[in-house]
Order: structure tokens, then sequence, then C-alpha cells
């Protein structure tokens, strides 16, 4: 995983009637058809498939990272309850094969939240007003944010700071790029304690298989 | 000291490890897998050089992807090459770390949540995880059970444990008991509709109350199923004599001594008296009405008497204008009745509602009748096992001559992964638990219901 610190880059809003768009699930940021790969990279030709493309398959030119202004956008910024739905992690995936390290909201599903811990992309929550004025100020180019992981605080174009709160062991973890399975396997010897125990107390499940 | 939730006591005695952050590692007793969502964890662990540290706890079924016809056929018979790509990817990586799996056309194959209750793999007290989202279907029996991210199986395979933080406790009370005619389905829909689709985010749910305990083991899979279209990491039942009825016998149930010895322990398995919700719902058994969704979201739900709601009808904007992309996607008019909308398509299936009992609940409506002209309606049992229950109490027969489609185990058109999609445009009223935009093909839409409403609308040709 890619360690994430600082990042200096556009944004692309995500905006339903002007507003930064609530609900965006799984299925919306990936559809199925995309899920079945047996590879990590190469997804974002799937990303917002249905959003971005017309029934014909052709690309619709109003969706925002079709607009050549955000094409190379770092930085989402959508409404509530981003990533709701299916746990797939293909909808990550994508949004890194895309370029996007970060992702503005006032909150996260739960599966999704952590999805983006696992692969090296914050999740940034700041308040409902908050997302607006910066999905208003995202105006491609050379609207420049900076979101700076270390001191928890986004920098909008216009200057203005925001700090935002973070779980100090993921923010640890993000920021050293962990390998979370090795890091995991340093307790090796608490699971196998776990386990004997485990063997002792609750012999049925030893059987259960 | 306050006692503890039934989540407490099933965090606390899966404890591996805290470290200074507050992350924890919670060993996992059961790690159900399919081929959506593992291969990339599996080419991690061959990277990294590492194996499966439990095979034992691990298995495989293949669902997602799978055709609903000529399943004899084999793998071979696949003929999406990216489909058929995933499904030996899956078979390959099972054969060399040696997991029991399930394939395609095995009698005991199917969707992994109807499969794991079904060998009795899924019990009481422990914790399941799965790459799908709906693994919390399995908290119906009293295991802690939710859905994780591609990296967090790869996690699992190696370690066998899970790193997690605790989540806070919900407790949904339903008081009372569910009308005459009223299903799991329809309290699930109902609860969303209340508590909103983000109402669960950081937080297991514990369903309450003697609406609850009157519940199926099948309608508390239901309703556990859909939690996590609350929001909610999990959802949860306290076991009680319905559950250990259900589990006694099947092939994993721990047998003669240790049958004893394990339901001593699974009747422990309750929140205590005193023990403290962070949030409490109340919810009135006999308030509950047939339930379905008009909109995109599961928490755009309303009782089946009801009127399709205008943008103009809430009050928070962001509401508004979802009800109103909702509405342009649907080809619905707000201030109309949900009753009469007529329906093309009809799937009764997915982990939601394809065990024996959603099948028995659709032939009763069946029986006798036919599908109306230009609805094309499809069964789809949840596993190989239900398919040959249903039949050997004739429901296939009633299905088919009623004008039914009489399919073979699999996910099929609740995420349309395999050929059974909608159309775009076509109308379906579905068993399943998303009505997402696209989820069941391209501007296809999506009316969740219960396998009853599901059956009604097939043979009406309209929802009512």
């Amino acid at each position: 995983m890619k360690a994430f610190t600082q990042l200096t880059g556009t944004a692309a809003p995500l905006l339903e009637k002007g507003k930064p768009m609530s609900n965006v699930d799984t299925d919306m940021i990936i559809p199925k058809q995309f899920l079945k790969t047996t590879e990590r990279t190469g997804l974002s030709k799937g990303l917002f498939h249905e959003l971005k493309t017309l029934s014909d398959g052709s690309s619709r030119p109003d969706f925002v990272l079709n607009r050549p202004e955000y094409a190379t956008a770092s930085i989402l910024i959508a409404g509530e309850n981003f990533g709701c739905g299916s746990s797939r992690e293909h909808a990550p995936w994508a949004l890194l094969d895309q370029g996007i390290t970060c992702v503005i909201a006032p909150s996260f599903a739960d599966i999704f939240h952590n999805n983006c811990y696992k692969n090296g992309i914050l999740p940034v929550r700041l308040p409902v007003d908050v997302c607006q004025k910066l999905a208003d100020q995202a105006g491609g180019s050379n609207h420049v944010f900076t979101v700076n992981l270390e001191a928890q605080i986004v920098t909008g174009p216009d200057g203005e700071i925001y700090a935002f709160e973070v779980d100090a062991g993921r923010k640890s973890n993000l920021m050293a790029g962990l390998d979370e399975i090795g890091s995991s396997l340093t307790a090796a010897g608490e699971i196998d304690t776990f386990e004997a125990q485990r063997r002792v107390s609750m012999p049925w499940l030893e059987k259960a298989s | 000291m306050a006692g503890k939730t039934l989540y407490d006591k099933i965090w606390d005695s899966h404890l591996v490890h805290t470290d200074e952050s507050g992350e924890s590692l919670l060993y996992i007793d059961l790690h159900l897998i399919h081929e959506v969502t593992t291969p990339q964890a599996f080419a991690g662990l061959k990277a990294a050089g590492r194996g499966v540290r439990r095979r034992d706890l691990t298995l495989a079924v293949a669902d997602h992807n799978t055709p609903t016809e000529n399943q004899a056929a084999g793998l071979a018979g696949v003929t999406d090459p990216d489909a058929r790509n995933q499904l030996e990817t899956l078979t390959r990586n099972v054969a060399e770390y040696d997991i029991e799996y399930f394939p395609m056309g095995d009698i005991r194959n199917g969707i992994v949540h109807v499969v794991g209750p079904e060998q009795g793999r899924t019990q009481p007290g422990m914790t399941i995880v799965c790459g799908d989202s709906h693994t919390s279907t399995h908290g119906a029996f009293g295991a802690l059970a939710h859905g994780i991210g591609t990296s967090e199986v790869e996690h699992v395979l190696a370690t066998q444990t899970l790193r997690a933080r605790k989540s806070k406790n919900m407790a949904i009370q339903v008081s009372g008991s569910l009308k005459e005619g009223v299903t799991a389905k329809d309290l699930a829909l109902h609860i969303i509709s209340v508590i909103g689709t983000a109402g669960g985010t950081g937080y297991v749910m514990e369903y309450r109350g003697d609406a609850i305990r009157n519940l199926s083991m099948e309608g508390r899979m239901t309703l556990c199923n859909l939690a996590i279209e609350g929001g909610a990491r999990a959802g949860l039942v306290a076991p009680d004599e319905t559950t250990f009825e259900y589990i006694k016998g099947r092939p994993a149930a721990p047998k003669g001594g240790a049958w004893d010895v394990a339901k001593s322990f699974w009747t422990t398995l309750y929140s205590d008296d005193d023990a403290v919700f962070d949030e409490i719902v109340h919810i009135k058994g006999e308030e509950v009405e047939p339930t379905l969704t008009w909109g995109t979201s599961p928490e755009q739900a309303i009782p089946l008497s009801g009127i399709i709601p205008k943008p103009e009808d809430f009050s928070d904007p962001v509401k508004a204008a979802a009800c109103e992309r909702a509405l342009a996607y649907m080809g619905l008019e707000g201030g109309t009745p949900i009753k009469g909308t007529p329906v093309q398509r009809v799937f009764i299936g997915s982990c939601t509602n394809s065990r024996i009992e959603d099948l028995r609940a659709a032939a009763e409506v069946a029986k006798g009748n036919t599908v109306a002209e230009g609805v094309r309606a499809m069964v789809v049992p949840g596993s190989g096992l239900v398919r040959a229950q249903a039949e050997s109490e004739g429901l296939d027969e009633i299905f088919l001559e009623a004008g039914f489609e009489w399919r073979e185990p699999g996910c099929s058109m609740c995420l349309g992964m395999n050929p059974d999609t909608l159309a775009p445009g076509e109308r379906c009223a579905s068993t399943s638990n998303r009505n997402f935009e696209g989820r069941q093909g391209r501007d296809g839409r999506t009316h969740l219901m219960s396998p009853t409403l599901a059956a009604r609308a097939a043979i009406q040709g309209v929802i009512g």
C-alpha cells in the first residue's frame, strides 16, 4: 500500500442539483459488470460507469470526470453516506486507478470507509456546509486544494483551512503505508494462545467443519 | 458495573489483542468465501509467500456469477469468459490451499448466506466474515457476522483474525406482534424507512422484543440480512429454542455430548437486563404494514396502501433532491398510489428471500393462478438443497404450472452478474435487497418487497 501523507491537487465535485450527491452506493461507483476481474488495476474504466456514459455506451460530456478541467482531479467531493451498499473493494480500487486518493464527504458507509484505509485512500469527514463550500470552489484546473494528514487539515483554493478528525491508529498506518498482515502476524503468539484456549473452551467449533 | 449486550459478549470472547490506538485483532470462527471478492486476496497471499492459517474454518462456494440454468454442464457451460475465469480461479485457489468447496452443481451449493446456516456451519456466539455485505444474515443465529473487503479477506486467510474497532450498540425493540400477512421483509423495510440507510452506521443492531421472538429462523435471517441496508455493521438476534431447533441435526452441528455443552453455552448469549444500549429504536409490531420500495434506496419505502411521495413532501433538501432523482429514474409520479403500478419482471430469490419458507409463501399465491401476460417471473432457490426440498413438496410444479420459471440456485438477478438481468426501462417486483440505480441491469427499475407481494405482482401484472 502506498503511504498517504500530504496531497496537493484539484477536486471533482459529484453533484446532484448543485448539492454534493448523497447515498452514492458502490454499485454506482463501480457496477457489477466490472467485478469479474481477478486484478486490482485497470478499474477506472468502470468508475461511475452509468453516470459517465449514455445508454449507447458513448461518453456523457457533462459528467464531472469527463470534463477536461477535472480529468486529473485527485480529490472527490460528495454528500452523505458515501460508499453505501456492497462491500466490493473494487470501488476504492477504481478510484485509485482514476488517481483519486482522497474523498471528502459528510459521512461514509462503514465497509467502504474501512476499504479506503486498506488502499491508501484518505476518507475525510467534514460537515455538510463545508462540503458544499468546497464543492463550490472546486473549479478544476488551477483551483488547488491541499490535504495534510499529519496536521489533519484541508486547505481550500481560497486559503481557508478546515480541520478534520481521524483515528490515530489509522492515521499512522496510512502515513506509513503499513503492511497490515505483516504487522498483525507479529501477534502470532497471541493468536496461537487464543486458539489453544478455544480448543478447550469451545471444542465443538473445532469439529464444525 | 453495567451488564453486557450480546454484541459485547461476543466481542469480548473473541479478542486476541488490542493495540494502544484501540484497534483490536478479533478471532474469526468462520470465513465464507466466494469467487468475486477473493481472487485478489489469494494473489496477495501468494505474492507474499503466506499460507491459509485455518483452512478448516474456511468454506468456499460459487454463487455470484453462476448461471441459473444448465449447471450440470459445469464451468465449460458458463458462456461469459470473465465469469468463467473467476470461477476457475476460485476452483484453482481452493484446490491449492485445500479449502472445502461446494462448487456449482453440487447439491450443497448455493448462495453463501443460505449455505452456511443450512449446513449448520453458522452457530450462535461465533464471529463470521465474508467478502459480501449481506454476511449480516448470519446474525439471526446470535453470531457476530459482517461483510469485509478483499484486503480483509486476505488478512483473515493469513491470520484467522480481523483488525476491527468496536462498534456502538443499538437496540431495535419491536413490541407486540406482526399482523397476519406481514412478514420479516415488511418489518425490515419498515425499520429502514424509519432509521434511514445511514441510521445504523457505526452500530451493531440487536433486534429484540416479542415480535422478533415469534419470527422463524428464515424470518430472522431476512431481517438481519437487511441490517446492512440500514447502515449497521451487523444485525443480531439472541438465540433461543427456535434457533437450537433449526441447528440441531444439520451436518456441522455439534453432536451427542458436544451438543449439550454447546447448547448450554448458547443459552448464555443474550443482552443482560442492565446492559446499556447507545441508541434504542422502538417499533410497534402492529403498526407495520406490507411494505415495499418506490425509489432507488431501501429507505424509500412505503406501505402497499401508500402514496408515492413528491419532492416537496421532504423538508430536508438532500432528501427532496434524492426523491426527485429517484422518481425520474423509476419513471413514477409523486402523489399517486403505488398500488396498480405495472411490472414486466418478477424475481423471487436472493440471500434475502430464497429459503424454503419464502418459496412456500410465493407458491401459496401462485397456486392455481397464472402469471399475467407480458410478465416474466423467475424463482431462484437459494441452494440446491432448498431446490430439492421445494421439489419434494411439489412447489416446482405449482410455479411451473402458473408460468413461473423454476431456476437453479445462485445470486442471480439480485445483482445481475450472471445472465439474469433487467433490460433498460423494465420494472421488476423483486424479493432482493437493493433497489439502487442499475443494480439489476442498466436503467432497470427495482421494487423491493416480500415473496408474497412479488408473487401477487406476477399474477396481477401490477403491484398490489
